[in-house]
C-alpha cells in the first residue's frame, strides 16, 4: 500500500515541472528551515553573546560600543569573573556560598519530606485520604504571591525576620506540586514488592529506604533540578525576609550590586559595568550547565512522570 | 473454630489501624505544613486586612472596611490593575501564537535539531534578576546595544524604552519574548503526542497543510494551549522581578508605566509599611484571579477536547 502510493507520487512526479516536483519541494522546505533556525536562533542568542562580551572587557567604559560588540573577539580577560567574587567594593563570594547553603536545605529538605507524604498517600489506606489529597492539588493552584503578604505577617510574628528560617524550612513540610508528582510515580511500584519487603520483616521506614527511594529515582532528579533553579534564581524570598548585607543571596546581592553601581555612575564614578555583567553571566552557568548534565534525565523523568498532569 | 475467627478479624482489625496510623505519620509534615504554612497564614492576613498594622507600631488596630475603602477609591489600585490587564493583553495572545509557530518549527524533521531546541530553551532557565539586569543595558536609550543597532538601520529616534513612560511596558514584553522558548517546549510535547495516523489519514484524503494544521493539529493540542493559556494569566498577574528592579533605577515617569499589581502591594506593604492595607490588596488579587479563571473554565470546557478523558488512570 505504501510502496504503491510512493510509486504513483513518483509517476506524478516525471510528468511535472522540476520546481513543482515533490523532491524539488521537499528540499525547498528543508532549506526554508535551516534558514529560519539559524536566523532566529542568532537573535536568540545575540544577548547571551552581548553579555558575555561585556564581562570579559577590561575595567573602564567600554561596555557600550558603537557599533554593539555581540560576541567576544577582542578581550579575554577571564580573571573578572574572580574579581566580581572578591573585589572590595561589592564581592559576591558570600552571596554565593549563602545561596549554596540554602540550596542545599532546601534540596534536602524538599527530597526528604516529599518522597515521605508521597509515600503515605500511594501506598497506605487511611481515612479521608481521597479528600486530603485533593486538598494538596487544590493549593497546587494557588499561585505563590498570593501568599507573599500573609505568609510574611507569619514569620514577623514568629520572630524569623531577618533570618534565614523563612527560606528553607517550609521545604522540609511538603509542596504539593512535588507531592503530587512523586504519588503519581510511586503507584506504578507493585503493592506486592513492598508486601514482600514486610514480609521480610522490614519495617516502614526500611521499606522506603531500600525498595521505595531507589525506584523513584527519576523523580528525585526532577525535584533536585527544580528545586536548584527556583533557590538559585528567587530573589522576593530574600527581598522580604533578609535585610543584613551578610546574609545577601546571590540574585539579591547582584540587583543590588546593579542598583548601586547604576547611582555610582550618575555621581560621575568609574562604570563596574564590566564587573555586573561577569556577576550576570556568573548567576547564569550553573542552571545552563546543570540543564546540560542532567538533560537526558531530565527529560526522561518529565516523560515519566508525566508533569502534563 | 469461632473463636479463632474473632481472633482473625480482630487481627485484620488492627493491622488496619496500623497501617492507618503509618499512613497519616507518613503524610503528618504536610498536614503540619499546611495548618502552619497555609491556614494560619490565610486567616491571619484575612484579619490583618481589617486593621491598621503598620511595620514601626506593631499593635494591629481593628479599623473595619476602612482599609477596603481606601483601596476601591485609589487611584494607583486602578492604575497598577491597568498595567497588568495592558501587559496581558501585550503579551497573553500573541506570545500563545508566536511560541506555537515556534514549536511548528521546532518539530521540523531536520539534522541537529535537538541543538536548535536547547538554544530556544536556554533564555527560559535564566534567573528573572539576570534577564532584568541583561536586558536593562541592551535597552539603554543613548548607548544601548538595541537603540544602536536601530539607529544603523535607519530609525533616527529609538524608543527610550525604560526611560519612557509609553514604551517601558513593551520593554518589558521583549523581555519576555526573549524567553518564549519555554511554552514551545510544551507546545513540542504536545505535538509529539499527536498520532501520526492522523495525518497520514488527512493525507490520503487530500487534505493540504493548512487544513492539516487546522482541523488536526490545533484540536489536538487544545489541552496544552488551555494550560498554557491558564499559566499566562497567572503569570502576568504575577510579575514582579523585572517590574522591581527596573523601576528602582528609571525616571519617575516610565517606574509607574511599570507599576504592576503585586509591585504595587509591595510598595504599599514594605515601603509605606502598611501591612494591613497591604493585605487587603492582596486579598483584591486573589479574587479577580479566582474570577478569571473560572470565567475561562467555564466558557472553554467544551472547546478543550482531552485525549485521556474517558480512561481514568
Amino acid at each position: 500500500m505504501d510502496s504503491q502510493i510512493n510509486l504513483l507520487e513518483k509517476q506524478k512526479d516525471l510528468s511535472i515541472p522540476i520546481w513543482r516536483r515533490k523532491s524539488f519541494l521537499q528540499t525547498n522546505h528543508t532549506l526554508l528551515v535551516y534558514i529560519l533556525l539559524f536566523g532566529l536562533s542568532i537573535l536568540v542568542m545575540m544577548p547571551l553573546g552581548w553579555m558575555l562580551t561585556a564581562a570579559l572587557k577590561p575595567a573602564g567604559n567600554m561596555v557600550y560600543t558603537l557599533p554593539p560588540q555581540w560576541f567576544p573577539t577582542e578581550y579575554f580577560h577571564v580573571e573578572n569573573f574572580w574579581l566580581v567574587l572578591i573585589n572590595k567594593q561589592f564581592p559576591l563570594l558570600r552571596p554565593f556560598l549563602n545561596t549554596l547553603l540554602l540550596i542545599v536545605l532546601n534540596i534536602s529538605g524538599v527530597l526528604i519530606s516529599n518522597t515521605l507524604i508521597a509515600y503515605g498517600f500511594a501506598h497506605y489506606r487511611f481515612p479521608h485520604r481521597e479528600t486530603l489529597f485533593q486538598l494538596v492539588i487544590l493549593t497546587m493552584l494557588i499561585p505563590g504571591v498570593v501568599l507573599m503578604i500573609p505568609s510574611f505577617l507569619l514569620f514577623l510574628q514568629l520572630g524569623w525576620y531577618n533570618t534565614y528560617l523563612p527560606l528553607w524550612v517550609p521545604a522540609f513540610f511538603g509542596t504539593p506540586f512535588y507531592i503530587f508528582i512523586t504519588r503519581q510515580f510511586m503507584r506504578s511500584i507493585p503493592p506486592e514488592m513492598l508486601d514482600a519487603a514486610r514480609i521480610d520483616g522490614a519495617g516502614v521506614l526500611g521499606t522506603y529506604r531500600h525498595i521505595v527511594m531507589p525506584l523513584v529515582k527519576p523523580v528525585l532528579v526532577v525535584m533536585t533540578v527544580f528545586t536548584f533553579q527556583d533557590v538559585w534564581s528567587d530573589f522576593i524570598g530574600p527581598l522580604l525576609y533578609v535585610s543584613d548585607e551578610a546574609k545577601f543571596t546571590l540574585p539579591f546581592a547582584l540587583a543590588y550590586f546593579r542598583a548601586q553601581s547604576t547611582h555610582a555612575a550618575t555621581q560621575g564614578a568609574n562604570s563596574s559595568m564590566h564587573l555586573l555583567m561577569a556577576g550576570t553571566v556568573l548567576i547564569t552557568l550553573p542552571p545552563l550547565l546543570l540543564y546540560f548534565t542532567v538533560q537526558k534525565q531530565l527529560i526522561g523523568g518529565i516523560a515519566r512522570v508525566g508533569l502534563k498532569g | 473454630m469461632r473463636l479463632n475467627k474473632v481472633n482473625q478479624s480482630h487481627s485484620k482489625d488492627s493491622l488496619r489501624r496500623q497501617e492507618a496510623i503509618h499512613g497519616l505519620l507518613l503524610i503528618s509534615p504536610w498536614i503540619i505544613g499546611f495548618v502552619i504554612f497555609l491556614v494560619v497564614p490565610i486567616l491571619f492576613s484575612i484579619y490583618a486586612s481589617f486593621t491598621r498594622w503598620t511595620l514601626i507600631s506593631p499593635p494591629p488596630q481593628w479599623i473595619g472596611v476602612k482599609n477596603y475603602i481606601d483601596m476601591f477609591t485609589d487611584r494607583d489600585t486602578w492604575w497598577s490593575l491597568g498595567v497588568t490587564v495592558r501587559y496581558m493583553a501585550m503579551t497573553l495572545v500573541p506570545f500563545l501564537v508566536l511560541a506555537l509557530l515556534l514549536a511548528l518549527l521546532l518539530n521540523q524533521k531536520v539534522r541537529g535539531m535537538n541543538m536548535f531546541r536547547t538554544i530556544f530553551y536556554l533564555p527560559s532557565i535564566i534567573s528573572g534578576v539576570a534577564v532584568a539586569i541583561l536586558w536593562a543595558a541592551l535597552l539603554n536609550p543613548e548607548i544601548g546595544a538595541i537603540n544602536q543597532v536601530l539607529r544603523a538601520i535607519g530609525v533616527a529616534e529609538p524608543p527610550k524604552w525604560l526611560n519612557s513612560s509609553v514604551w517601558a511596558l513593551p520593554a518589558l514584553a521583549l523581555m519576555g519574548l526573549w524567553g518564549i522558548g519555554g511554552s514551545s517546549i510544551i507546545y513540542l510535547s504536545g505535538l509529539q503526542n499527536i498520532p501520526a495516523e492522523l495525518y497520514d489519514a488527512a493525507t490520503v484524503d487530500g487534505a493540504n497543510p493548512f487544513q492539516k494544521f487546522f482541523y488536526i493539529t490545533l484540536p489536538m493540542l487544545s489541552s496544552t494551549l488551555f494550560f498554557l493559556f491558564i499559566t499566562g494569566i497567572i503569570g502576568a498577574f504575577q510579575v514582579f522581578t523585572p517590574a522591581y528592579i527596573l523601576s528602582g533605577t528609571s525616571s519617575l515617569g516610565s517606574s509607574r508605566a511599570i507599576r504592576f499589581y503585586v509591585l504595587h502591594i509591595y510598595l504599599e506593604g514594605f515601603q509605606k509599611g502598611k501591612l494591613g492595607y497591604a493585605a487587603a490588596l492582596a486579598w483584591l488579587l486573589v479574587i479577580i484571579a479566582a474570577i478569571a479563571i473560572l470565567i475561562i473554565y467555564s466558557r472553554t470546557e467544551r472547546l478543550v477536547y482531552y485525549e485521556t478523558s474517558g480512561k481514568e488512570s
